[in-house]
C-alpha cells in the first residue's frame, strides 16, 4: 500500500503535478478579469452608479495582473526557459497562447486605459509635486502634457475604444484559462465545453467581490464616506453574476449526474469523500448558497445602511473564499482520482517549499500591496469626492 | 615480390578468420550498423503485446529502469495485475510498477492476468498537442520523444496523457517518459523491455516494414489499443485485451 492512496493509481499518477500555485493562477487572473469587467460597466455600459469604483477597479486589475504570471513561473521545472513560450510557441498548445493573451491584455488594454484615464491627473501631479515624486509623474506623462479640453476629449474617445476592446479581451483572458482545463480530454473532471464560461462568470463574481471589499476597506482607511448607491449597485451586479455562475455550475453537475458516464462513479465517490468539505460544504453551501441567499434578501427587503454594508461585506468575503474553493476543487480535485477510475491519491501541501503554502500566501498578499502602492501613486478619488456624490 | 598460390590461400585464410572473429565480437559487443544506414522515413515504430504470454515477472520493468536510468518510484514501463470477479470492480495492483514481479495470489474462481504498460506512442498524441514550446514531439519514425534541453517542466503533457505514462524527472526537472529505447532502435536493436521479456510477450514492430510480423499479427488476431475512445491513434496493440483494462 502506498500512503495516501486508495485503490489503484497508475504508478506515475500518485504524485500531484499541479499544486497550490496552479490554484492561485486562475484565481488571480479571475480577479483581474472580474475587476476589469466591473470597470467597464461604468465606461461602456454607462452604469454611472459604480463611477466611484471605476479607477479602483482598474488599479485592482493591474495589481493582480502584474502578479498573475508569478505562480506559473515559480511552478515551472525550468523557469529560465519560460521565454521560449514567446520565442517558439507551439501553435497547437492552449498554454502557449498565455504569454500573448497576457501581454495583449496588460500592455494594450490595461496600461493604455489606465494611462488615458489618469493622464490629466498625472500632468497635474507632475506640475504640483516636487522631488522624486515629480520625476516619477513627469516620466508617467510620457512627454505629453497637453490636457486641453480637445486633448481630453480624444483621451476619452480612445479610452472608450480601448475598453470596448478590453471587454472581449477580459473574457478571452479568463475564458482561455478555463479552456486550458476544459480541453483536456484525458481528464473527465476538467473536460467540458462549459469550463471557459464557468471560469468567466466565476471570475466576474470574484472580481466584483474583490473590488467591493477593497472599496469598503479603502474608504474606511481614508476616512471617506461610502457611496451607498455605488455599493448597492455593485452588490446587485454581484448577485446577478453569482446567479449565472451558480446556475452554470449546477448545470454542469446535473449534466454529469444525469449522463453518468464511465467516470461518474469515480468522480461521485471523490466528491462524497476527499472533496466533500472543500466542494460541497465550502464551495457550494457556505460560500455560494449562503451569500446568494444574503444578496437575494438585500434585493427583496430594505435593510438599514449599516446592515447592508455588513451583509455586502460578508457576501463578498464568502464569494471570494467560494471562488478560491472552486479553483481548488478544479485544479486539485482533477488530480485526486486515477485516470483508470480505480483509485484516489491525496495532496500533501508543503509549507516553506517552492510550491508550498508560504509562497502562496506571499503571492496573495503581493497584489494587495501593489494595489495599495498604485492607489498612493495614482489616487482613484479626490478626497471628499465621495461625500459630494 | 612473387606470391605463390599457397601463400595466397594462407593470407586469405587469415583475413577470413580475422573478419569472422571481428564480426562475432561485434555481435557480442552489440555494435550497430553505421548510423547513416538508419533512415527515419523508412520506419513507423510501435509495439505488440500478447497479454496471454505475460507472466508478470517484471523483467521488462527492471531492464527499462537499468537501460534508461529511470529514477526510483517512476516508471517508463510497468506491469499491472488485474483480478476480475464477475459483477464487481476489478482489483488492480502494480507494486512498485512490478519491478520485483508480483506476490502470488491464491484466490480461486477469478479471472487474473497481467497487462504491461508503456507510452503508446500515439500518432495523434494529446501530450504533443498541449506542449507550449513543442519540446515533446513525434519523430518522423513515429516515436513520441521529449527534448530535455527545451522542456519547461510545466507538466501540461502529464495532465494530457490519458495513460499515465509521463512523470517529472525529480533531478532534471523536465518531463520524462518511454522513448521506445530510441538510442537502441535507431541502431537496429530492439527495446530493452522486449529484449528481456522471457516469453516474448512484447515485441517492437515496424509498421512500414512489409516483412515485419506485425502485419500477420494484426491480420490473425483480435487486437485492441488502450482507451480507443480517446482517439489518440495509439500504436501499442494488445492481443486479447480484456474489457476491464483501463
Amino acid at each position: 500500500m502506498i500512503p495516501g492512496v486508495d485503490g489503484f493509481m497508475y504508478p506515475n499518477e500518485v504524485e500531484l503535478q499541479w499544486s497550490l500555485l496552479i490554484v492561485l493562477y486562475p484565481y488571480i487572473t479571475g480577479l483581474v478579469a472580474g475587476a476589469f469587467i466591473l470597470a467597464s460597466l461604468e465606461r461602456v455600459f454607462k452604469v454611472d452608479a459604480v463611477r466611484p469604483t471605476y479607477r479602483l477597479a482598474l488599479l485592482t486589475a493591474l495589481g493582480f495582473m502584474l502578479v498573475a504570471p508569478l505562480p506559473l513561473q515559480l511552478h515551472l521545472g525550468h523557469p529560465e526557459r519560460s521565454v521560449e513560450m514567446y520565442l517558439t510557441p507551439h501553435r497547437s498548445s492552449a498554454m502557449a497562447m498565455f504569454g500573448f493573451v497576457y501581454l495583449w491584455y496588460l500592455m494594450v488594454v490595461l496600461l493604455v486605459e489606465i494611462w488615458l484615464e489618469y493622464r490629466a491627473d498625472i500632468v497635474h501631479l507632475a506640475q504640483t509635486t516636487t522631488g522624486l515624486r515629480r520625476l516619477v509623474y513627469k516620466m508617467l506623462t510620457l512627454g505629453s502634457e497637453n490636457v486641453s479640453p480637445e486633448a481630453r476629449r480624444i483621451d476619452d474617445k480612445v479610452g472608450y475604444i480601448v475598453t470596448l476592446i478590453g471587454i472581449p479581451s477580459a473574457f478571452l483572458l479568463h475564458g482561455y484559462v478555463g479552456f486550458i482545463f476544459g480541453s483536456i480530454k484525458a481528464n473527465p473532471w476538467w473536460s467540458s465545453p462549459l469550463m471557459p464560461i464557468v471560469f468567466i462568470f466565476s471570475a466576474m463574481v470574484s472580481g466584483i467581490a474583490g473590488v467591493l471589499i477593497l472599496y469598503m476597506a479603502l474608504m474606511k482607511v481614508e476616512k471617506m464616506t461610502i457611496d451607498m448607491n455605488c455599493l448597492d449597485t455593485i452588490a446587485k451586479y454581484l448577485f446577478y453574476t453569482f446567479v449565472i455562475d451558480f446556475s452554470l455550475e449546477m448545470l454542469d453537475l446535473l449534466h454529469r449526474t444525469y449522463e453518468a458516464d464511465e467516470s461518474f462513479r469515480s468522480l461521485d465517490f471523490m466528491v462524497h469523500t476527499r472533496l466533500w468539505f472543500s466542494h460541497v460544504i465550502v464551495q457550494i453551501v457556505l460560500c455560494t448558497m449562503v451569500p446568494l441567499a444574503i444578496l437575494a434578501a438585500t434585493q427583496v427587503w430594505r435593510f438599514s445602511e449599516a446592515h447592508r454594508k455588513t451583509l455586502y461585506a460578508l457576501s463578498a468575503v464568502l464569494a471570494l473564499i467560494g471562488i478560491f474553493a472552486m479553483r481548488w476543487n478544479v485544479v486539485i480535485g482533477g488530480q485526486l482520482f486515477s485516470k483508470s477510475f480505480l483509485g484516489y491519491t491525496s495532496y500533501k501541501m508543503e509549507f516553506a517549499a517552492r510550491e508550498g503554502l508560504l509562497p502562496a500566501i506571499g503571492l496573495m498578499i503581493l497584489p494587495f500591496l501593489i494595489v495599495l502602492a498604485l492607489v498612493k501613486l495614482l489616487p482613484p478619488w479626490v478626497k471628499g469626492e465621495a461625500r459630494e456624490v | 615480390m612473387e606470391i605463390s598460390r599457397r601463400d595466397l590461400f594462407k593470407i586469405g585464410g587469415k583475413i577470413l578468420v580475422l573478419a569472422s572473429a571481428g564480426a562475432t565480437l561485434e555481435q557480442i559487443m552489440g555494435a550497430a550498423p553505421a548510423p547513416e544506414a538508419y533512415r527515419r522515413a523508412d520506419h513507423w515504430w510501435g509495439m505488440i503485446i500478447d497479454i496471454d504470454k505475460c507472466i508478470g515477472c517484471g523483467s521488462c520493468v527492471r531492464a527499462c529502469s537499468n537501460e534508461n536510468h529511470v529514477p526510483s518510484g517512476y516508471f517508463r514501463t510497468w506491469v499491472e495485475r488485474y483480478q476480475v470477479e464477475e459483477g464487481k470492480q476489478p482489483i488492480v495492483d502494480s507494486p512498485n510498477g512490478a519491478m520485483e514481479g508480483f506476490p502470488i495470489h491464491t484466490r480461486e474462481g477469478i479471472k487474473s492476468f497481467f497487462v504491461p504498460k508503456l507510452c503508446n506512442h500515439c500518432a495523434d498524441s494529446p501530450c504533443v498537442q498541449v506542449c507550449p514550446v513543442g519540446a515533446t514531439f513525434v519523430s518522423p519514425d513515429g516515436v513520441v520523444l521529449v527534448d530535455t534541453t527545451y522542456c519547461l517542466g510545466c507538466r501540461y503533457c502529464i495532465q494530457a496523457c490519458p495513460y499515465g505514462c509521463r512523470y517529472l524527472h525529480p533531478e532534471k526537472h523536465v518531463v520524462d517518459k518511454c522513448s521506445l529505447c530510441y538510442h537502441r532502435i535507431t541502431k537496429g536493436l530492439t527495446t530493452a523491455c522486449c529484449e528481456n521479456c522471457p516469453t516474448g510477450a512484447r515485441q517492437l514492430v515496424d509498421f512500414k516494414n512489409p516483412n515485419d510480423p506485425v502485419h500477420e499479427f494484426l491480420r490473425n488476431n483480435k487486437v485492441e489499443v488502450l482507451k480507443p475512445y480517446m482517439a489518440t491513434q495509439a500504436k501499442v496493440y494488445y492481443k486479447n485485451l480484456d474489457g476491464a483494462v483501463r
